[in-house]
Protein backbone atom coordinates (compact mmCIF):
# COMPACT_ATOMS: atom_id res chain seq x y z
CA UNK A 1 0.00 0.00 0.00
CA UNK A 2 1.36 3.52 -0.77
CA UNK A 3 1.95 5.94 1.97
CA UNK A 4 -1.43 7.31 3.25
CA UNK A 5 -2.08 10.99 3.48
CA UNK A 6 -4.57 10.97 6.22
CA UNK A 7 -5.20 8.09 8.43
CA UNK A 8 -7.56 8.12 11.46
CA UNK A 9 -8.03 5.61 14.11
CA UNK A 10 -11.57 5.77 15.20
CA UNK A 11 -14.96 6.07 13.26
CA UNK A 12 -16.79 8.63 15.70
CA UNK A 13 -17.94 12.33 15.95
CA UNK A 14 -14.22 13.37 15.98
CA UNK A 15 -13.28 11.19 13.00
CA UNK A 16 -16.48 12.89 10.84
CA UNK A 17 -15.01 16.16 12.54
CA UNK A 18 -11.47 15.50 10.86
CA UNK A 19 -12.54 14.31 7.60
CA UNK A 20 -14.67 17.72 7.29
CA UNK A 21 -11.73 19.67 8.63
CA UNK A 22 -9.40 17.78 5.89
CA UNK A 23 -11.84 18.82 3.06
CA UNK A 24 -11.77 22.30 3.95
CA UNK A 25 -8.49 22.65 3.21
CA UNK A 26 -7.20 19.66 0.82
CA UNK A 27 -9.98 18.31 -1.30
CA UNK A 28 -7.82 15.82 -3.29
CA UNK A 29 -5.64 13.21 -1.39
CA UNK A 30 -7.29 10.25 0.21
CA UNK A 31 -8.56 9.61 3.51
CA UNK A 32 -8.31 6.25 5.59
CA UNK A 33 -10.91 5.91 8.32
CA UNK A 34 -9.86 2.75 10.72
CA UNK A 35 -12.97 1.66 13.10
CA UNK A 36 -13.32 -1.40 15.64
CA UNK A 37 -16.98 -1.03 15.77
CA UNK A 38 -18.62 -2.82 11.94
CA UNK A 39 -20.78 -0.20 11.22
CA UNK A 40 -20.80 3.08 9.62
CA UNK A 41 -20.42 5.93 11.71
CA UNK A 42 -23.12 6.29 13.94
CA UNK A 43 -24.83 8.74 17.10
CA UNK A 44 -23.25 7.37 19.79
CA UNK A 45 -26.48 9.28 22.04
CA UNK A 46 -28.69 8.21 19.64
CA UNK A 47 -27.99 4.60 20.96
CA UNK A 48 -30.55 5.51 23.35
CA UNK A 49 -33.28 6.40 21.37
CA UNK A 50 -32.81 3.40 19.93
CA UNK A 51 -32.91 1.52 23.27
CA UNK A 52 -35.96 3.41 24.34
CA UNK A 53 -37.46 2.63 20.66
CA UNK A 54 -38.35 5.88 19.41
CA UNK A 55 -36.14 5.54 16.16
CA UNK A 56 -35.40 2.79 14.03
CA UNK A 57 -31.58 1.40 13.17
CA UNK A 58 -31.87 3.00 9.76
CA UNK A 59 -31.77 6.31 11.38
CA UNK A 60 -28.32 5.85 13.27
CA UNK A 61 -26.01 6.49 10.53
CA UNK A 62 -24.27 10.04 10.93
CA UNK A 63 -23.49 10.92 6.93
CA UNK A 64 -24.50 9.26 4.09
CA UNK A 65 -22.60 6.56 2.10
CA UNK A 66 -22.73 9.33 -0.74
CA UNK A 67 -20.64 11.49 1.63
CA UNK A 68 -17.67 9.01 1.96
CA UNK A 69 -17.85 8.51 -1.60
CA UNK A 70 -17.45 12.25 -2.55
CA UNK A 71 -15.33 12.81 0.20
CA UNK A 72 -12.68 10.01 -0.79
CA UNK A 73 -12.60 8.63 2.19
CA UNK A 74 -11.85 4.65 2.37
CA UNK A 75 -13.12 2.92 5.72
CA UNK A 76 -12.12 -0.80 7.12
CA UNK A 77 -14.39 -1.37 9.82
CA UNK A 78 -14.72 -3.81 12.15
CA UNK A 79 -10.84 -3.45 11.79
CA UNK A 80 -8.86 -2.49 15.47
CA UNK A 81 -5.59 -1.15 15.23
CA UNK A 82 -3.41 -2.60 17.50
CA UNK A 83 -0.19 -0.55 17.23
CA UNK A 84 1.72 2.92 16.19
CA UNK A 85 4.79 2.96 15.23
CA UNK A 86 5.94 6.81 15.74
CA UNK A 87 9.25 6.40 14.38
CA UNK A 88 8.63 4.98 11.09
CA UNK A 89 5.33 6.05 10.78
CA UNK A 90 2.83 2.99 10.39
CA UNK A 91 0.32 1.35 12.10
CA UNK A 92 -0.76 -2.33 12.39
CA UNK A 93 -3.97 -3.61 12.09
CA UNK A 94 -5.36 -7.27 13.99
CA UNK A 95 -6.15 -7.93 10.49
CA UNK A 96 -2.48 -8.40 9.40
CA UNK A 97 -2.11 -5.16 7.90
CA UNK A 98 0.76 -2.82 8.02
CA UNK A 99 -0.31 1.13 6.92
CA UNK A 100 2.91 4.15 6.29
CA UNK A 101 1.24 7.58 7.32
CA UNK A 102 1.99 10.73 6.51
CA UNK A 103 -0.88 12.13 9.14
CA UNK A 104 -2.49 10.34 11.57
CA UNK A 105 -5.30 11.46 13.97
CA UNK A 106 -5.98 9.21 17.32
CA UNK A 107 -9.77 9.67 17.53
CA UNK A 108 -10.39 6.40 19.66
CA UNK A 109 -12.92 8.02 21.91
CA UNK A 110 -13.68 6.61 25.24
CA UNK A 111 -14.38 3.37 27.16
CA UNK A 112 -17.14 3.04 29.99
CA UNK A 113 -15.47 3.56 33.73
CA UNK A 114 -15.93 0.53 35.97
CA UNK A 115 -14.97 0.76 39.67
CA UNK A 116 -14.56 -2.77 41.13
CA UNK A 117 -17.50 -3.64 42.56
CA UNK A 118 -17.29 -7.23 44.58
CA UNK A 119 -20.09 -9.77 42.06
CA UNK A 120 -19.51 -7.37 39.15
CA UNK A 121 -17.78 -10.16 37.11
CA UNK A 122 -20.09 -12.56 35.44
CA UNK A 123 -23.89 -12.50 33.48
CA UNK A 124 -26.17 -9.90 33.22
CA UNK A 125 -23.75 -6.79 33.94
CA UNK A 126 -23.65 -4.50 31.21
CA UNK A 127 -22.20 -1.23 30.04
CA UNK A 128 -24.36 1.22 28.11
CA UNK A 129 -21.51 2.94 25.52
CA UNK A 130 -22.41 1.41 22.13
CA UNK A 131 -24.61 0.26 19.83
CA UNK A 132 -23.56 -3.55 20.24
CA UNK A 133 -24.98 -2.69 24.21
CA UNK A 134 -28.13 -1.31 23.05
CA UNK A 135 -29.11 -4.11 20.83
CA UNK A 136 -28.23 -6.39 23.82
CA UNK A 137 -30.45 -4.63 26.36
CA UNK A 138 -33.32 -4.67 23.64
CA UNK A 139 -33.09 -8.09 23.92
CA UNK A 140 -32.66 -8.25 27.37
CA UNK A 141 -35.17 -5.87 28.19
CA UNK A 142 -37.85 -8.51 26.96
CA UNK A 143 -37.06 -10.94 29.15
CA UNK A 144 -37.17 -9.25 32.71
CA UNK A 145 -38.76 -6.81 34.72
CA UNK A 146 -35.85 -5.45 36.67
CA UNK A 147 -32.86 -3.28 36.11
CA UNK A 148 -30.82 -1.71 38.72
CA UNK A 149 -28.37 1.15 36.75
CA UNK A 150 -25.44 2.38 38.48
CA UNK A 151 -24.70 6.12 37.58
CA UNK A 152 -27.00 9.00 37.68
CA UNK A 153 -25.00 11.11 34.99
CA UNK A 154 -25.59 11.35 31.24
CA UNK A 155 -25.37 7.58 30.29
CA UNK A 156 -26.89 6.47 33.60
CA UNK A 157 -30.28 8.43 33.18
CA UNK A 158 -30.41 7.70 29.12
CA UNK A 159 -29.88 4.17 30.23
CA UNK A 160 -32.69 3.68 32.82
CA UNK A 161 -35.17 5.98 30.73
CA UNK A 162 -34.79 3.94 27.65
CA UNK A 163 -34.80 0.46 29.41
CA UNK A 164 -37.52 2.12 31.43
CA UNK A 165 -39.61 3.24 28.36
CA UNK A 166 -38.91 -0.63 27.43
CA UNK A 167 -41.27 -1.21 30.52
CA UNK A 168 -38.40 -1.85 32.85
CA UNK A 169 -38.80 -1.29 35.88
CA UNK A 170 -35.54 0.87 36.76
CA UNK A 171 -34.07 2.35 39.34
CA UNK A 172 -30.66 4.27 38.85
CA UNK A 173 -28.00 4.75 41.59
CA UNK A 174 -26.23 7.57 42.34
CA UNK A 175 -23.38 8.42 44.31
CA UNK A 176 -23.58 12.16 45.27
CA UNK A 177 -26.50 13.97 46.37
CA UNK A 178 -28.23 14.97 43.07
CA UNK A 179 -27.97 13.33 39.53
CA UNK A 180 -25.55 15.24 36.85
CA UNK A 181 -23.37 16.43 39.67
CA UNK A 182 -21.40 18.03 36.83
CA UNK A 183 -24.14 19.34 34.84
CA UNK A 184 -26.58 20.58 37.25
CA UNK A 185 -27.34 22.06 40.50
CA UNK A 186 -29.19 21.41 43.29
CA UNK A 187 -32.51 23.36 41.91
CA UNK A 188 -32.21 21.89 38.24
CA UNK A 189 -31.81 18.48 39.23
CA UNK A 190 -34.54 18.99 41.71
CA UNK A 191 -36.79 19.54 38.64
CA UNK A 192 -35.32 17.17 37.01
CA UNK A 193 -35.35 14.13 39.22
CA UNK A 194 -39.08 15.33 40.18
CA UNK A 195 -40.25 14.53 36.70
CA UNK A 196 -38.62 11.10 36.71
CA UNK A 197 -40.66 10.60 39.79
CA UNK A 198 -43.66 11.29 37.98
CA UNK A 199 -43.23 8.94 35.45
CA UNK A 200 -42.45 6.44 37.71
CA UNK A 201 -38.76 6.00 37.63
CA UNK A 202 -36.67 5.67 40.59
CA UNK A 203 -33.66 7.62 41.06
CA UNK A 204 -32.09 7.32 44.66
CA UNK A 205 -28.72 9.64 45.21
CA UNK A 206 -26.56 9.44 47.81
CA UNK A 207 -26.29 5.61 47.40
CA UNK A 208 -24.70 3.02 45.39
CA UNK A 209 -23.87 -0.31 45.05
CA UNK A 210 -21.66 -2.32 47.51
CA UNK A 211 -21.97 -5.78 46.33
CA UNK A 212 -23.60 -7.71 43.28
CA UNK A 213 -25.28 -10.58 44.70
CA UNK A 214 -25.09 -13.95 42.83
CA UNK A 215 -26.89 -17.33 43.21
CA UNK A 216 -24.49 -20.60 43.75
CA UNK A 217 -24.77 -21.07 39.69
CA UNK A 218 -23.45 -17.18 39.49
CA UNK A 219 -27.05 -15.79 38.41
CA UNK A 220 -27.71 -12.46 39.68
CA UNK A 221 -30.10 -11.88 41.92
CA UNK A 222 -29.48 -8.56 43.43
CA UNK A 223 -27.75 -5.83 44.55
CA UNK A 224 -26.71 -4.55 47.81
CA UNK A 225 -26.52 -0.65 48.64
CA UNK A 226 -24.11 1.28 50.70
CA UNK A 227 -27.22 2.40 52.88
CA UNK A 228 -27.95 -1.09 53.88
CA UNK A 229 -30.86 -1.68 51.61
CA UNK A 230 -31.15 -5.00 48.80
CA UNK A 231 -32.62 -4.49 45.28
CA UNK A 232 -33.85 -7.59 43.55
CA UNK A 233 -32.52 -7.16 39.88
CA UNK A 234 -32.14 -9.38 36.86
CA UNK A 235 -29.76 -7.18 34.96
CA UNK A 236 -27.41 -4.26 36.40
CA UNK A 237 -25.79 -1.35 33.69
CA UNK A 238 -22.80 0.16 35.10
CA UNK A 239 -22.94 3.71 33.61
CA UNK A 240 -20.46 5.81 35.58
CA UNK A 241 -18.96 7.25 32.87
CA UNK A 242 -16.00 6.93 30.32
CA UNK A 243 -12.53 7.31 30.44
CA UNK A 244 -10.04 8.20 27.44
CA UNK A 245 -9.02 4.91 25.56
CA UNK A 246 -5.71 5.93 25.23
CA UNK A 247 -3.95 2.98 25.73
CA UNK A 248 -3.04 2.28 21.93
CA UNK A 249 -1.49 5.56 22.35
CA UNK A 250 0.73 5.24 25.49
CA UNK A 251 2.04 1.99 24.37
CA UNK A 252 3.53 3.47 21.75
CA UNK A 253 5.30 6.22 23.98
CA UNK A 254 2.90 9.05 22.77
CA UNK A 255 2.40 11.31 26.19
CA UNK A 256 -0.62 11.08 28.17
CA UNK A 257 -1.77 12.89 31.29
CA UNK A 258 -5.62 12.25 31.97
CA UNK A 259 -5.88 11.55 28.42
CA UNK A 260 -3.69 11.82 25.78
CA UNK A 261 -1.85 15.65 25.48
CA UNK A 262 -2.01 17.88 22.59
CA UNK A 263 -1.08 20.89 22.17
CA UNK A 264 -2.79 23.57 20.70
CA UNK A 265 -2.75 22.90 17.02
CA UNK A 266 -4.53 19.34 18.14
CA UNK A 267 -0.97 17.02 17.81
CA UNK A 268 0.46 14.99 20.30
CA UNK A 269 3.95 14.50 21.20
CA UNK A 270 4.55 12.13 17.96
CA UNK A 271 5.30 14.12 14.71
CA UNK A 272 2.59 13.77 12.81
CA UNK A 273 0.34 12.54 14.70
CA UNK A 274 -3.06 14.18 16.50
CA UNK A 275 -5.18 13.40 18.92
CA UNK A 276 -9.26 14.03 19.16
CA UNK A 277 -12.56 13.66 20.89
CA UNK A 278 -13.09 11.70 24.61
CA UNK A 279 -9.57 10.30 23.97
CA UNK A 280 -7.69 13.85 23.92
CA UNK A 281 -7.07 16.69 26.57
CA UNK A 282 -7.41 19.78 25.14
CA UNK A 283 -7.34 23.42 25.75
CA UNK A 284 -10.78 24.45 27.81
CA UNK A 285 -12.03 27.64 26.38
CA UNK A 286 -12.80 28.81 30.22
CA UNK A 287 -9.97 27.63 32.28
CA UNK A 288 -7.43 27.99 29.93
CA UNK A 289 -5.69 24.73 30.60
CA UNK A 290 -6.63 21.50 28.99
CA UNK A 291 -9.22 19.14 30.28
CA UNK A 292 -10.86 15.37 28.92
CA UNK A 293 -14.63 17.26 28.15
CA UNK A 294 -15.96 13.85 27.17
CA UNK A 295 -18.93 15.71 24.84
CA UNK A 296 -20.00 15.27 20.96
CA UNK A 297 -19.59 18.86 19.77
CA UNK A 298 -15.95 18.77 21.67
CA UNK A 299 -15.39 15.82 19.57
CA UNK A 300 -16.79 16.93 16.34
CA UNK A 301 -14.59 20.67 16.93
CA UNK A 302 -11.62 19.26 18.05
CA UNK A 303 -10.91 16.79 15.15
CA UNK A 304 -12.10 19.47 12.73
CA UNK A 305 -9.27 21.61 13.60
CA UNK A 306 -6.47 18.33 13.93
CA UNK A 307 -8.29 17.77 10.70
CA UNK A 308 -7.36 21.46 9.19
CA UNK A 309 -4.05 21.22 10.30
CA UNK A 310 -3.13 17.46 9.34
CA UNK A 311 -4.15 18.97 5.81
CA UNK A 312 -1.37 21.44 6.37
CA UNK A 313 -3.21 24.94 7.90
CA UNK A 314 -2.09 26.80 11.00
CA UNK A 315 -5.14 27.00 12.76
CA UNK A 316 -5.33 26.88 17.03
CA UNK A 317 -8.43 25.23 18.92
CA UNK A 318 -10.16 27.78 20.24
CA UNK A 319 -11.26 25.58 22.96
CA UNK A 320 -13.53 23.27 24.86
CA UNK A 321 -16.77 24.02 26.27
CA UNK A 322 -19.11 21.77 28.31
CA UNK A 323 -22.33 21.97 27.27
CA UNK A 324 -25.45 19.57 28.03
CA UNK A 325 -28.73 19.77 26.45
CA UNK A 326 -31.01 16.84 27.92
CA UNK A 327 -34.82 16.25 27.95
CA UNK A 328 -36.44 14.24 30.88
CA UNK A 329 -39.69 13.37 29.26
CA UNK A 330 -40.57 16.60 28.13
CA UNK A 331 -39.27 18.49 30.26
CA UNK A 332 -36.09 20.63 28.72
CA UNK A 333 -32.63 21.52 30.08
CA UNK A 334 -29.36 23.13 28.88
CA UNK A 335 -26.33 23.64 31.00
CA UNK A 336 -23.35 25.16 29.53
CA UNK A 337 -19.93 26.58 30.96
CA UNK A 338 -19.09 27.10 34.70
CA UNK A 339 -22.47 26.06 36.21
CA UNK A 340 -21.22 25.13 40.00
CA UNK A 341 -18.71 27.47 40.53
CA UNK A 342 -16.29 27.24 43.98
CA UNK A 343 -17.79 28.32 46.91
CA UNK A 344 -16.30 31.23 48.64
CA UNK A 345 -15.04 32.59 45.22
CA UNK A 346 -16.46 36.44 45.62
CA UNK A 347 -15.21 36.72 41.41
CA UNK A 348 -18.45 34.83 40.61
CA UNK A 349 -22.03 36.53 40.86
CA UNK A 350 -25.10 34.12 40.83
CA UNK A 351 -28.48 35.12 39.56
CA UNK A 352 -31.20 32.84 39.80
CA UNK A 353 -34.77 32.20 38.74
CA UNK A 354 -37.00 29.30 40.18
CA UNK A 355 -40.87 28.82 39.23
CA UNK A 356 -41.37 25.53 40.79
CA UNK A 357 -44.91 25.35 39.60
CA UNK A 358 -43.92 26.24 35.89
CA UNK A 359 -41.02 23.46 36.04
CA UNK A 360 -39.11 26.87 35.14
CA UNK A 361 -35.21 26.99 35.81
CA UNK A 362 -32.90 30.35 35.43
CA UNK A 363 -29.30 30.00 36.64
CA UNK A 364 -26.31 33.01 35.13
CA UNK A 365 -22.98 32.79 36.52
CA UNK A 366 -21.14 35.76 35.95
CA UNK A 367 -17.11 36.05 36.80
CA UNK A 368 -15.73 39.60 35.97
CA UNK A 369 -18.91 40.84 34.22
CA UNK A 370 -18.76 38.24 32.10
CA UNK A 371 -21.43 35.26 31.67
CA UNK A 372 -19.36 31.68 31.90
CA UNK A 373 -22.08 29.99 32.41
CA UNK A 374 -25.60 29.20 33.21
CA UNK A 375 -28.34 26.44 32.94
CA UNK A 376 -31.88 26.81 31.93
CA UNK A 377 -34.83 24.24 32.99
CA UNK A 378 -37.92 24.15 31.25
CA UNK A 379 -38.01 27.15 29.23
CA UNK A 380 -34.43 26.71 26.87
CA UNK A 381 -35.40 29.04 23.94
CA UNK A 382 -33.16 31.63 24.61
CA UNK A 383 -30.12 29.13 25.23
CA UNK A 384 -27.92 30.19 22.06
CA UNK A 385 -28.24 34.22 22.93
CA UNK A 386 -26.77 33.14 26.43
CA UNK A 387 -23.97 30.62 24.71
CA UNK A 388 -22.77 33.26 22.44
CA UNK A 389 -21.50 35.50 25.86
CA UNK A 390 -20.36 32.58 26.85
CA UNK A 391 -18.63 31.28 23.70
CA UNK A 392 -17.37 35.06 22.43
CA UNK A 393 -16.46 36.10 26.25
CA UNK A 394 -18.17 39.18 25.67
CA UNK A 395 -18.60 42.04 28.55
CA UNK A 396 -21.61 42.50 30.04
CA UNK A 397 -22.33 45.54 31.02
CA UNK A 398 -25.09 46.43 33.65
CA UNK A 399 -28.12 47.24 31.93
CA UNK A 400 -27.58 44.04 29.58
CA UNK A 401 -26.97 42.09 33.24
CA UNK A 402 -30.34 43.08 33.48
CA UNK A 403 -31.76 42.53 30.71
CA UNK A 404 -30.39 38.74 30.61
CA UNK A 405 -31.53 37.99 34.53
CA UNK A 406 -34.62 38.99 33.21
CA UNK A 407 -34.33 35.82 30.35
CA UNK A 408 -34.32 38.47 27.32
CA UNK A 409 -30.66 38.30 26.25
CA UNK A 410 -30.36 39.49 22.33
CA UNK A 411 -27.88 40.13 19.74
CA UNK A 412 -29.03 43.67 20.04
CA UNK A 413 -26.69 43.60 23.45
CA UNK A 414 -23.09 43.01 21.72
CA UNK A 415 -20.63 44.94 21.26
CA UNK A 416 -21.20 47.06 18.33
CA UNK A 417 -17.90 46.17 16.19
CA UNK A 418 -18.71 42.97 16.65
CA UNK A 419 -22.27 43.37 15.77
CA UNK A 420 -21.20 44.56 12.51
CA UNK A 421 -18.94 41.97 11.79
CA UNK A 422 -21.02 39.19 12.52
CA UNK A 423 -24.41 40.05 10.98
CA UNK A 424 -23.50 43.17 8.79
CA UNK A 425 -19.63 42.48 7.15
CA UNK A 426 -17.96 44.18 4.51
CA UNK A 427 -20.98 46.72 4.68
CA UNK A 428 -20.31 50.51 3.80
CA UNK A 429 -22.82 52.69 5.22
CA UNK A 430 -23.66 55.09 3.13
CA UNK A 431 -24.66 58.39 3.67
CA UNK B 1 -22.45 32.23 -1.59
CA UNK B 2 -25.59 34.72 -0.93
CA UNK B 3 -26.35 35.34 2.54
CA UNK B 4 -28.89 37.32 4.24
CA UNK B 5 -27.55 40.39 5.86
CA UNK B 6 -29.72 41.98 8.29
CA UNK B 7 -28.88 46.37 8.49
CA UNK B 8 -30.28 47.49 11.72
CA UNK B 9 -29.93 51.25 10.29
CA UNK B 10 -32.62 50.23 8.41
CA UNK B 11 -34.83 47.90 10.05
CA UNK B 12 -38.47 49.41 11.46
CA UNK B 13 -38.97 46.32 13.84
CA UNK B 14 -42.31 45.80 12.01
CA UNK B 15 -41.98 41.78 11.81
CA UNK B 16 -43.28 41.90 7.98
CA UNK B 17 -40.20 39.60 7.60
CA UNK B 18 -41.50 37.01 10.08
CA UNK B 19 -45.09 37.04 8.06
CA UNK B 20 -43.33 36.37 5.16
CA UNK B 21 -41.31 33.73 6.55
CA UNK B 22 -44.30 32.33 8.08
CA UNK B 23 -46.08 32.15 4.56
CA UNK B 24 -43.36 30.63 2.36
CA UNK B 25 -43.26 27.56 4.90
CA UNK B 26 -47.07 27.42 5.09
CA UNK B 27 -48.81 24.68 3.57
CA UNK B 28 -51.82 27.18 2.23
CA UNK B 29 -49.26 29.94 0.52
CA UNK B 30 -51.07 32.30 1.90
CA UNK B 31 -50.83 35.03 4.48
CA UNK B 32 -53.91 35.17 6.14
CA UNK B 33 -54.45 31.26 6.66
CA UNK B 34 -51.05 31.03 7.31
CA UNK B 35 -51.09 33.08 10.25
CA UNK B 36 -54.98 32.79 11.32
CA UNK B 37 -54.75 28.77 11.19
CA UNK B 38 -52.04 26.81 10.26
CA UNK B 39 -50.01 28.76 13.19
CA UNK B 40 -52.48 27.33 15.49
CA UNK B 41 -52.70 24.16 13.84
CA UNK B 42 -49.61 23.14 12.97
CA UNK B 43 -47.60 24.93 14.77
CA UNK B 44 -46.36 27.09 11.80
CA UNK B 45 -43.26 29.96 13.10
CA UNK B 46 -41.41 32.03 11.44
CA UNK B 47 -37.28 31.26 11.15
CA UNK B 48 -36.88 35.02 11.42
CA UNK B 49 -36.80 36.96 14.60
CA UNK B 50 -37.10 40.25 15.33
CA UNK B 51 -35.38 42.31 18.35
CA UNK B 52 -36.17 45.56 19.19
CA UNK B 53 -34.28 47.70 22.08
CA UNK B 54 -35.44 51.27 22.15
CA UNK B 55 -35.21 52.67 18.32
CA UNK B 56 -33.30 49.76 17.59
CA UNK B 57 -34.58 46.82 15.91
CA UNK B 58 -32.83 43.76 13.66
CA UNK B 59 -34.70 40.95 12.31
CA UNK B 60 -32.43 37.56 12.10
CA UNK B 61 -32.68 34.30 11.37
CA UNK B 62 -29.42 31.22 10.07
CA UNK B 63 -26.56 32.92 8.88
CA UNK B 64 -25.71 29.75 7.18
CA UNK B 65 -22.15 29.64 9.01
CA UNK B 66 -18.86 28.82 6.98
CA UNK B 67 -18.30 26.36 10.18
CA UNK B 68 -21.31 25.70 11.63
CA UNK B 69 -21.88 25.48 15.58
CA UNK B 70 -24.45 23.55 14.97
CA UNK B 71 -23.19 20.91 12.75
CA UNK B 72 -20.82 19.98 15.33
CA UNK B 73 -23.82 19.69 17.60
CA UNK B 74 -25.78 17.58 16.28
CA UNK B 75 -25.82 14.34 17.48
CA UNK B 76 -27.97 13.12 14.92
CA UNK B 77 -26.45 14.06 11.28
CA UNK B 78 -29.71 16.17 11.13
CA UNK B 79 -27.73 19.15 10.26
CA UNK B 80 -25.00 19.03 7.76
CA UNK B 81 -23.29 21.45 5.09
CA UNK B 82 -24.17 21.26 1.95
CA UNK B 83 -20.47 21.31 0.38
CA UNK B 84 -21.80 22.87 -3.05
CA UNK B 85 -24.24 25.65 -2.29
CA UNK B 86 -22.58 26.57 1.41
CA UNK B 87 -26.08 26.24 2.76
CA UNK B 88 -26.50 24.60 6.32
CA UNK B 89 -29.30 22.12 5.98
CA UNK B 90 -31.48 20.71 7.94
CA UNK B 91 -33.26 16.99 7.42
CA UNK B 92 -36.43 16.95 9.48
CA UNK B 93 -36.72 12.79 9.21
CA UNK B 94 -33.62 12.47 10.75
CA UNK B 95 -33.81 14.99 13.86
CA UNK B 96 -34.81 13.45 17.32
CA UNK B 97 -35.35 17.12 19.16
CA UNK B 98 -32.07 16.71 20.92
CA UNK B 99 -31.90 20.55 20.99
CA UNK B 100 -28.18 20.31 21.03
CA UNK B 101 -28.15 22.59 18.06
CA UNK B 102 -30.48 25.37 20.12
CA UNK B 103 -27.83 25.65 23.20
CA UNK B 104 -24.91 25.25 20.29
CA UNK B 105 -25.31 28.19 17.96
CA UNK B 106 -24.62 31.09 18.94
CA UNK B 107 -26.52 33.58 16.97
CA UNK B 108 -29.89 32.27 18.24
CA UNK B 109 -31.13 31.26 15.05
CA UNK B 110 -32.73 27.93 15.89
CA UNK B 111 -36.61 27.55 17.71
CA UNK B 112 -37.95 24.88 18.82
CA UNK B 113 -41.35 23.70 16.66
CA UNK B 114 -44.34 24.74 18.82
CA UNK B 115 -46.15 21.25 18.59
CA UNK B 116 -43.33 18.71 17.44
CA UNK B 117 -40.17 17.89 18.37
CA UNK B 118 -38.28 19.12 15.79
CA UNK B 119 -36.62 22.52 15.09
CA UNK B 120 -37.30 25.53 12.85
CA UNK B 121 -34.57 27.34 11.03
CA UNK B 122 -34.01 29.46 7.92
CA UNK B 123 -33.56 27.59 4.79
CA UNK B 124 -33.12 30.50 2.54
CA UNK B 125 -36.41 29.61 0.74
CA UNK B 126 -34.54 26.92 -1.52
CA UNK B 127 -37.80 25.88 -2.91
CA UNK B 128 -39.25 29.59 -3.58
CA UNK B 129 -38.13 31.67 -6.81
CA UNK B 130 -37.01 34.54 -6.08
CA UNK B 131 -35.07 33.95 -3.21
CA UNK B 132 -35.90 34.42 0.45
CA UNK B 133 -39.26 35.66 1.33
CA UNK B 134 -38.37 38.00 3.85
CA UNK B 135 -36.00 39.93 1.68
CA UNK B 136 -38.31 40.36 -0.79
CA UNK B 137 -40.94 41.49 2.08
CA UNK B 138 -38.73 43.92 3.68
CA UNK B 139 -40.69 47.69 2.83
CA UNK B 140 -37.08 49.36 4.11
CA UNK B 141 -34.45 46.90 2.12
CA UNK B 142 -32.63 46.45 5.92
CA UNK B 143 -32.29 43.00 5.02
CA UNK B 144 -29.96 42.39 1.73
CA UNK B 145 -29.67 38.67 -0.16
CA UNK B 146 -25.95 38.88 -1.73
CA UNK B 147 -22.60 37.86 -2.22
CA UNK B 148 -19.95 39.18 0.06
C1 LIG C 1 -25.51 6.79 25.74
C2 LIG C 1 -24.69 8.01 25.47
C3 LIG C 1 -25.32 9.23 25.33
C4 LIG C 1 -24.59 10.38 25.08
N1 LIG C 1 -25.27 11.55 24.94
C5 LIG C 1 -24.57 12.68 24.70
C6 LIG C 1 -25.24 13.92 24.52
O1 LIG C 1 -26.47 14.00 24.55
N2 LIG C 1 -24.50 15.03 24.31
C7 LIG C 1 -23.13 14.98 24.26
O2 LIG C 1 -22.50 16.02 24.07
N3 LIG C 1 -22.47 13.83 24.40
C8 LIG C 1 -23.15 12.68 24.62
N4 LIG C 1 -22.47 11.50 24.78
C9 LIG C 1 -21.00 11.52 24.64
C10 LIG C 1 -20.60 11.47 23.17
O3 LIG C 1 -21.24 10.39 22.56
C11 LIG C 1 -19.10 11.38 23.01
O4 LIG C 1 -18.53 12.55 23.55
C12 LIG C 1 -18.65 11.24 21.57
O5 LIG C 1 -19.22 10.13 20.98
C13 LIG C 1 -17.13 11.17 21.45
O6 LIG C 1 -16.76 10.98 20.12
P1 LIG C 1 -15.34 10.39 19.69
O7 LIG C 1 -15.34 10.42 18.21
O8 LIG C 1 -14.27 11.08 20.42
O9 LIG C 1 -15.30 8.90 20.23
P2 LIG C 1 -16.28 7.67 20.07
O10 LIG C 1 -17.63 8.10 19.66
O11 LIG C 1 -16.15 6.89 21.32
O12 LIG C 1 -15.67 6.86 18.85
C14 LIG C 1 -14.42 6.22 18.95
C15 LIG C 1 -14.41 5.03 18.03
O13 LIG C 1 -13.09 4.55 17.92
C16 LIG C 1 -13.10 3.13 17.88
N5 LIG C 1 -11.80 2.62 18.31
C17 LIG C 1 -11.28 2.64 19.57
N6 LIG C 1 -10.06 2.06 19.57
C18 LIG C 1 -9.80 1.68 18.31
C19 LIG C 1 -8.70 1.02 17.67
N7 LIG C 1 -7.61 0.68 18.37
N8 LIG C 1 -8.78 0.78 16.35
C20 LIG C 1 -9.87 1.14 15.63
N9 LIG C 1 -10.94 1.77 16.19
C21 LIG C 1 -10.90 2.03 17.50
C22 LIG C 1 -14.23 2.78 18.83
O14 LIG C 1 -14.71 1.49 18.55
C23 LIG C 1 -15.25 3.87 18.53
O15 LIG C 1 -16.14 3.47 17.53
C24 LIG C 1 -23.18 10.32 25.00
C25 LIG C 1 -22.54 9.10 25.15
C26 LIG C 1 -23.27 7.96 25.38
C27 LIG C 1 -22.56 6.66 25.52
S1 LIG D 1 -28.03 27.57 12.87
FE1 LIG D 1 -26.59 28.96 13.86
S2 LIG D 1 -24.61 27.89 13.83
FE2 LIG D 1 -25.96 26.85 12.37
S3 LIG D 1 -25.43 27.80 10.42
FE3 LIG D 1 -27.22 28.89 11.26
S4 LIG D 1 -26.35 30.62 12.39
FE4 LIG D 1 -24.67 29.20 12.00
S1 LIG E 1 -32.53 19.01 17.61
FE1 LIG E 1 -32.40 17.81 15.72
S2 LIG E 1 -31.14 19.04 14.32
FE2 LIG E 1 -30.84 19.86 16.39
S3 LIG E 1 -29.01 18.78 17.17
FE3 LIG E 1 -30.79 17.58 17.85
S4 LIG E 1 -31.07 16.06 16.24
FE4 LIG E 1 -29.75 17.64 15.37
Amino acid sequence: MAIMKYVIIGNGIASIGAIEGIRKVDTENEILVIGAEDSPAYGRPLISYLLAGKIGPERLALRPQEFYEKSNVSTKLGTTVEAIDTKAKTISTDKGETIEFENLLIATGGIPFTPPIPGAEGSDVYNFTNLAHAQTLISKAKEIKRAVVIGGGLIGLKAGESLFDRGVDVTILELSPRILSLAFDENAAALAGGRLAEVGLNVRCGVTAKEIQRDSDGNLKGVHLTDGDFLQTEVVVIAIGVVPNYSLAKDSGISVDRGIKVDDHMKTSADGVFAAGDVAQAKDLLFGDDRVIPIWTNAYNQGFCAGKNMAGTDIEFTGSLAMNSISFYGLPTISVGTVNPPEGDDSFEIATSLDEKKKSYRKLVFQNDHLVGYVLVGDIDMAGMYTAFVKFQMAVPEDAKKQMMAGEPDVLMWPDDFFKDTWNPGHVEQD
Amino acid sequence: MKRVYPDKEYCIGCHLCELACMTAHSKSQDLIVAYREERGKDGLSSCKKVFEKGHTCVAISCRHCDEPSCVAACISGGLHKDPETGHTLYDREKCVGCWSCLMACPYGAIRRHPTEGKIVKCDLCAEREGGPACVAACPNAALKYEER
